[in-house]
């Protein structure tokens, strides 16, 4: 029951606020070269105990601030043209939802054992076991990734539906087995010259994705990434989040270049303990539609 | 890192030019206002106001005080860059592509079209230091090659222009005698359209884009062929990083052919690619469409892309691309 508190109460309660003075003093450390920052603080709670708040936040510096004297000037000339009765809701100047990553074509520090694959994939595959080296474009084995497929222009993309019984990645199989009367896309007809395009697509985001549950709310695809990247060469992450709220959702993908790399991932990070959570990381279960 | 996303513009991009200080970014793009905005932030500066056509190129002088812009409508203009006020009119007889300040900012050189039976030229125009001596004649017009002239530039200490076009041939000009000096070897140069030229920041190299699907970087005493980068798309824009040893690349397919295609499949990546050894070292992806514009920040920790897609995309690094190994 909410009462609204009597004046005695309400006396005792300044008291309790002026004994502040008995805390220790806020402390700020940082930032140091990582730029963490950390803020030390005390407060008195509700049953009158002393608690120590600690909240570390990290600093990022973007640009260097280094300006020179006619630019900080600049900074204040007045707005001008256009900009001068631009309304509030405009928002002409917005801040990218999506993490953007520098994709590197090789993972970084991998670039000797790249070049020996490429050198001698066989010998390579013997020594790595399981590693079955099958181009998914031309279906060449062991002469080179699909990613490098020389053919991979030229090839039709039969081969990759044949291996791929799941209704909801052939579209094309369907458009090109449909009756007369049924709409085909300009790219999926017969003499279209971008004929693997389309059928790329979907797959581009099913390839090598790896689910990640359990994320804490405050996770951010930077965060995802920073712990992703030493397995190897991400090429997406993406942090589900609500689009009501605004917050997470505690689940994300994080999608490899290399299968291989993705298995080193799921080994080592399922059931790692990150933010205070375990995490639960898994194979991307293909997207049903 | 997050790129900010700057929506300026109704048509696509055509130009983007930072000032000497990093400070502001100009955009140029197919209607017909060219914008300023704050570099570091993306937040819109003002905008200059009367060309009545699609602007094709722009430049800034060394002081950040005067612009000059190159347009469809049959002009040239020179503004303050300030207040956006106009200051002059150079009006020709067909549009106007490529402008470019010359080292000091006392002459500007102006690329007009082919046009209804005229021939593609180049002017040099002097710029007065008062607006109020400018004068509209030309000091120099060189004339002769096929075909739209795409980009020119000044070469080492204002003695040469550089200019590239549709023919495919860079050529370089004497700017006190408008003969031409240079012209590349046939069979080591582009084989299409060359879209885009940028210097390097001491001007003693420049970078070349083709729709041939290749890039390639140049002498701008020697006209020797230094390096080409290949790619897989047309190249529409180039840009040279001025802190460490890179290239990028933008393109993409055809505005034609962008609907009937998915925005992974039509590469609308900016590459980066390692100046020295011509490897692809990385890419920054999404824009909607091709790009078409492609600046470096001075600094070299920012750059900028602007894509058929009406928007400017300002990436700041992540402390990560400066450990990119290189030699």
């Amino acid at each position: 029951m909410a009462q609204k508190p009597r004046w005695g109460e309400l006396e005792e309660e300044d008291d309790g606020g002026d004994y502040d003075y008995l805390l220790p003093p806020k402390q700020v450390i940082g930032p140091d070269e990582h730029g963490l920052k950390k803020i030390i603080e005390y407060k008195f709670n509700d049953e009158g105990n002393r608690v120590k708040i600690t909240t570390t936040t990290r600093v990022r510096k973007l640009a260097n601030a280094r300006l020179s004297k006619r630019a900080v000037e600049r900074r204040s000339w007045p707005k001008f043209g256009d900009a001068v009765q631009e309304d509030v809701g405009a928002r002409l100047t917005m801040v990218s939802t999506e993490e953007i990553i520098f994709e590197r074509p090789r993972a970084p520090g991998t670039k000797a054992e790249d070049s020996n694959a490429s050198g001698d994939p066989l010998a390579q595959m013997s020594k790595g076991g399981a590693v079955l080296m099958v181009c998914r474009t031309c279906g060449k084995k062991g002469d080179h990734w699909t990613s490098k497929c020389p053919y991979k222009d030229l090839a039709q993309p039969t081969e990759s539906f044949s291996e791929n019984p799941n209704p909801s990645d052939s579209s094309a199989t369907g458009a090109t087995g449909a009756t007369k009367g049924a709409y085909v896309p300009p790219t999926m007809r017969a003499g279209a010259v971008r004929t693997t395009a389309g059928a790329d697509m979907r797959r581009r985001n099913d390839e090598n994705s790896v689910r990640v549950n359990n994320l804490s709310e405050d996770t951010r695809e930077p965060d995802l990434l920073e712990l992703f990247r030493p397995f190897g060469n991400v090429s997406r992450v993406y942090v589900a989040m609500d689009q009501k709220t605004g917050m997470s959702r505690g689940f994300g993908f994080v999608n490899f270049v290399r299968r291989e790399e993705g298995e080193r991932a799921i080994a080592k990070l399922n059931g790692y303990g990150y933010d205070n959570l375990i995490l639960s990381v898994e194979w991307a279960a293909p997207r049903a539609n | 890192m997050r790129p900010i996303l700057m929506k300026g513009h109704e048509r696509p991009l055509t130009f983007l030019k930072y000032n000497r200080d990093g400070d502001l970014l100009f955009s140029c793009a197919k209607d017909h206002t060219p914008t300023v905005w704050f570099a570091d932030n993306g937040e819109r500066l003002g905008t200059y106001r009367g060309h009545n056509g699609a602007v094709w190129c722009c430049d800034v002088s060394r002081d950040s005080t005067r612009l000059i812009t190159g347009s469809a409508d049959q002009s040239a203009k020179l503004w303050d860059v300030q207040t956006g006020t106009q200051l002059f009119t150079f009006n020709f007889d067909s549009p106007a592509r490529a402008v470019d300040f010359s080292v000091g900012d006392k002459l500007a050189v102006i690329t007009t079209d082919p046009f209804m039976g005229l021939t593609s030229a180049i002017h040099v125009k002097r710029i007065s230091s008062d607006p109020a001596d400018q004068v509209g004649e030309s000091v120099l017009v060189l004339k002769g090659p096929q075909g739209r002239i795409n980009r020119a530039v000044w070469g080492p200490l204002n003695k040469t222009i550089i200019s590239a076009g549709e023919d495919a041939v860079v050529r370089i000009w004497d700017t006190e005698t408008g003969k031409l000096l240079q012209e590349n070897d046939k069979d080591i140069g582009h084989k299409k359209t060359i879209t885009s030229l940028a210097k390097s920041t001491d001007g003693s190299h420049f970078l070349t884009g083709s729709l041939d699907k290749s890039a390639k970087l140049w002498d701008s005493r020697s006209l020797t062929l230094i390096k080409t980068y290949v790619t897989e798309r047309p190249v529409n824009a180039v840009a040279m990083s001025p802190l460490l040893n890179h290239v990028v690349l933008g393109g993409g397919q055809d505005a034609s052919a962008v609907t009937t295609t998915d925005h992974r499949a039509g590469k609308f990546e900016a590459k980066f690619y390692d100046k020295v050894l011509q490897e692809e070292i990385g890419g920054v992806k999404g824009h909607f469409g091709p790009i078409n514009a492609l600046a470096f920040n001075p600094d070299g920790k920012s750059f900028s892309s602007g894509g058929e897609d009406g928007y400017v995309r300002l990436h700041h690094f992540d402390p990560d691309y400066f450990k990119i190994p290189s030699i």
